[in-house]
């Protein structure tokens, strides 16, 4: 018997913002390249950019463990290269999934 | 010793691989495509992972085509001790499969650069089925054509894979030198092309497929073929395996 996604086994909505970054010290050009662009409109006080990557994932889980775990497998096997770069996630139940966020 | 069967693969996006193919037929080699959905390599001396932009190279290089189902044959082809060679995009998959360690960076100045580079070959001796037929410190032209090159490891790496001479190419001024004038998209050390700890795997960001007749301007690449050819025939064990 294949399950209707979700709800016959307690699924419940997620997002989880996660942000990809070259880890600290590993060279920028993209960044700096943004940082030269802000000043040369007069932002002469910005001092650094860090640019990186927001991945919006809308997923299903049990529980906030059970999410969290999945996010964290999401991030080692695929969404970051830990030779080079860090992720950090917030996670947060999708009360109002928007189409695109539905499984199809 | 028959000629030499390498398998080429080809995963969407890839560009290169007719330019490798092209090179096989001029050496009488047998070499056949293989897609990216493939699980097998068929009964092959070498497998060659070409250059271009894999799966769009969507999310980093080589991050997804890491886990097409060709990899797992490739993977157990170099681990089995299988010469593997992967240029431009095939060294970025190569690292994110981690059978090399390292991973290839957006170029220092945002550009792609395409354009011949003097390459200093350093310790041949430590990959010598791809690199046997050059000598230690020796210059030698190819082409590259890049916007993500810039090789970064931690120092920690890069010291290891210095002490163990398995940075094999560095990028070189006409003098030899290698310099940050040099060097064509800020890699750290200079560092061209590494090999693995058995000396089987070779990751280059250079292009020796498109240097290997005179008329499209020189041809040291073909020195990394003959190199093979060479080492297949000396190493009685894999010239036996297609048997």
């Amino acid at each position: 018997m294949v399950l209707a996604a979700g709800a016959d086994i307690g699924l419940v909505r997620w997002i989880a913002e996660v942000h990809v970054q070259l880890r600290p010290g590993i060279a920028d050009p993209e960044g700096q390249t943004i940082a030269g662009g802000l000043r040369s409109l007069g932002f002469s006080t910005v001092t650094a950019v860090r640019h990186g990557k927001l991945l919006r994932v809308a997923f299903e889980a049990q529980d906030p463990g059970h999410a969290t775990r999945e996010v964290e497998a999401m991030c080692r096997r695929l969404l970051a290269n830990p030779v080079m770069e860090t992720a950090t996630w917030e996670l947060r139940a999708d009360d109002e999934p928007s189409d695109e966020s539905r499984l199809a | 010793m028959s000629a030499p069967h390498v398998a080429i693969v080809v995963f969407p996006g890839t560009w290169s691989e007719r330019d490798f193919a092209h090179v096989a037929g001029l050496l009488g080699w047998e070499a056949r495509l293989v897609w990216h959905a493939e699980t097998e390599l068929g009964d092959v001396d070498a497998v060659v992972l070409p250059g271009g932009f894999a799966h769009g190279d969507h999310l980093r290089t080589g991050a997804i085509a890491r886990f097409s189902p060709v990899m797992a044959a490739v993977e157990a082809f170099a681990l089995g001790g299988g010469p593997v060679i992967g240029s431009c995009n095939g060294f970025q998959i190569l690292c994110e499969a981690g059978l090399l360690p390292g991973a290839l960076l957006r170029n220092d100045h945002l550009e792609f650069r395409c354009d011949w580079q003097t390459l200093r070959v350093e310790s041949p001796a430590s990959c010598r089925a791809w690199l046997g037929d050059l000598t230690n410190g020796e210059l030698v032209s190819l082409p590259i054509s890049h916007g993500e090159g810039r090789y970064y490891a931690d120092d920690a790496t890069l010291d290891e894979l210095e002490a163990e001479g398995r940075v094999v190419l560095r990028y070189a001024d006409r003098d030899g030198l290698v310099t940050d004038g040099a060097n064509p998209n800020g890699s750290l050390r200079g560092v061209a092309g590494i090999t693995n700890a058995g000396g089987n795997v070779l990751g280059l960001m250079p292009h020796p497929e498109r240097a290997a007749e005179e008329e499209v301007g020189g041809t040291d690449g073909l020195r990394i073929f003959r190199s093979l050819e060479a080492w297949l025939g000396r190493v009685p064990v894999m010239a036996e395996r297609r048997l």
